[in-house]
């Protein structure tokens, strides 16, 4: 992944999650139905600062996704960063919920993350279909191109 | 027929999403088949699969007279006035390239082809490719404030004298409906060659293609309760046999030998390959069914449903209705105060409710409406009340977590 334009490896360290991977699990686990997980979803969105314009370009554009959705990936000290958004609120709380289970990771460990299992975890089953429009597979496809690209 | 057995009909009707029970609203995108398309494709399969217009045998016999049968079910629900004016094609997006296509060599550098600024790509692209191997002009008819085609801007161009005029009959997004007899004989008075797409209107209203009297009528089987990968192109004999063939090859020809070909006579010239065989079988299963309907009735109770679907969500509130009259057929688009198009479609969803969000393949129609795309909410004679009743309780769910 490529781009001309790039944050700067500050913004990248900037993106902090105030919940770990766990405690999104835990959150989501005690959803009492769909409403309790998608406002999760939402509320978890919030987390990702919207992308200054200069950043909202085609080259960073995820395919696939009836929304909007822009990726950056940079890799500082052998862990991979991340930094998306997405002009849809859902798709933006999806996109979160990657990047907690990615960002500061090492190659390997996104290597071997399994998204489909996460996902169902989390009570979202079915969102990485290659029929859904979120674009969500093209999303984790991306993550783990980037990924290997830079090793 | 007994309408309240309709809906029992369609099979696929019957399920529930998650403990919601399925509310399709996505019939423009393609509609549900009752149980005797399905069972009449079947029969086929099971029983009569043969190629057809080819062997001596019986099953071929038996699978032809049915295929023929169907051209002249369509030559008689169009209203056609010859059999031979009916082709069989994949869809109406092959039905608009065979004749964009086809016009190759009629048109010369410089010519102007009028097309509808509401128009699908599939009656935007072939256009365009069009222009581009000849040298021809593609310019959009423009829309009125209120989303219908602007009939005085048309009256302007047609001065240009265009070679071409495509519109579409019913809009896919919005489901305004153009006056298209009034909008072809002024065309023909200019020389115009004349294209209709009736993709979203073949459904949901009659279709008399001398009354319009177009060059060219296209649809799609799927929109039609029919099959997938089946469509129709209707043209006028004389338009239709002047088109060059897209597809050449088995079918089509009359001899063929290494010092070159003949070709056939319509409507098998344009016919090349072996053509979707149980799927126009299972699109004469649709006619059928369209025909046995008590048609006004029927009629009237769909445009009971969409003024209901526009009025209930005029009446939720915060909700944009685009393009929204009550003459409109089949389709109502909208969206939800200032939210995502995509965030109400996923909510949507999870309620089972079927609708499509997007830009519904008609991205300069969204360019004027100034949308990055919408929501379509789509009707079929299944449709019922509790459809939209359950349709505006999901909606507000939508609302309640998004506002």
């Amino acid at each position: 992944m490529s781009q001309l334009i790039q944050p700067s490896t500050a913004d990248f360290l900037a993106l902090e999650f105030s919940q770990s991977t766990q405690a999104t699990l835990a959150l989501f686990q005690q959803a009492n139905n769909w409403q309790e997980r998608y406002r999760h979803i939402m509320l978890l969105g919030k987390n990702l600062s919207k992308l200054a314009d200069e950043y909202r370009v085609e080259s960073a554009q995820v395919r696939g996704c009836e929304s909007d959705a822009w990726l950056y990936h940079s890799e500082i000290d052998g862990k991979h960063y991340f930094l998306a958004d997405s002009d849809a609120r859902i798709v933006k709380g999806l996109v979160t919920l990657l990047l907690i289970a990615c960002n500061g990771k090492t190659s390997a460990e996104i290597s071997a993350f399994d998204a489909d299992d996460y996902f169902s975890q989390l009570g979202l089953q079915g969102q990485l279909s290659p029929s859904r429009t979120n674009g969500l597979l093209a999303l984790v496809q991306a993550i783990k191109a980037g990924v290997v690209d830079t090793k | 027929m007994d309408l309240s057995t309709l809906r029992s009909q369609f099979p696929a009707l019957a399920q529930s999403n998650d403990g919601y029970p399925l509310c399709y609203l996505d019939t423009a995108a393609t509609s549900q088949k009752p149980q005797q398309v399905i069972d009449a494709m079947n029969h086929y399969y099971q029983f009569d699969n043969a190629n057809v217009h080819r062997a001596a045998h019986q099953l071929s016999a038996r699978a032809t007279t049915q295929y023929e049968a169907v051209r002249d079910k369509l030559c008689q629900l169009i209203c056609a006035e010859r059999r031979e004016e009916i082709i069989f094609t994949h869809g109406t997006t092959e039905s608009i390239n065979i004749v964009a296509n086809g016009l190759t060599s009629q048109l010369r550098q410089g010519e102007l082809i009028l097309i509808d600024s509401a128009a699908h790509h599939a009656n935007i692209v072939p256009w365009q490719e069009l222009a581009q191997r000849t040298g021809a002009i593609v310019k959009p008819i423009p829309l009125t404030g209120d989303c219908r085609l602007d009939i005085t801007a048309f009256d302007a161009l047609l001065t240009e004298r265009p070679a071409i005029v495509a519109l579409s009959h019913v809009s896919n997004v919005l489901g305004t409906v153009n006056p298209v007899a009034e909008l072809v004989a002024r065309a023909k008075q200019v020389g115009a060659i004349t294209l209709v797409d009736g993709a979203q209107a073949i459904a949901h209203m009659d279709v008399d293609v001398q009354a319009i009297g177009c060059d060219f009528y296209v649809f799609s089987g799927h929109k039609m309760y029919g099959p997938t990968g089946i469509g129709v192109l209707y043209g006028r004999f004389d338009p239709l046999d002047k088109l060059t063939p897209l597809m050449t090859g088995g079918e089509m020809i009359k001899t063929v030998s290494f010092s070159g070909t003949v070709f056939n006579q319509l409507p098998n010239r344009l016919e090349a390959g072996t053509p979707p065989i149980a799927e126009v079988i299972g699109l004469g299963a649709a006619i059928d069914f369209l025909n046995a309907l008590p048609k006004t009735p029927v009629r009237e109770a769909e445009q009971a449903l969409l003024v209901y679907l526009q009025d209930s969500l005029q009446d939720l509130g915060d909700i944009a209705l685009y393009g929204a009259h009550s003459d409109n057929l089949g389709a109502v688009a909208f969206n939800l105060a200032g939210e995502h198009h995509q965030d109400v479609g996923i909510l949507l969803d999870q309620q089972g409710i079927a609708v499509r969000c997007g830009h519904h393949c008609a991205m300069p129609l969204m360019q004027i409406l100034q949308l990055n795309g919408c929501c379509r909410a789509s009707i079929g004679v299944y449709t019922d009340k509790a459809d939209i009743d359950n349709f505006i309780t999901a909606m507000k769910s939508v609302k309640e977590l998004l506002l």
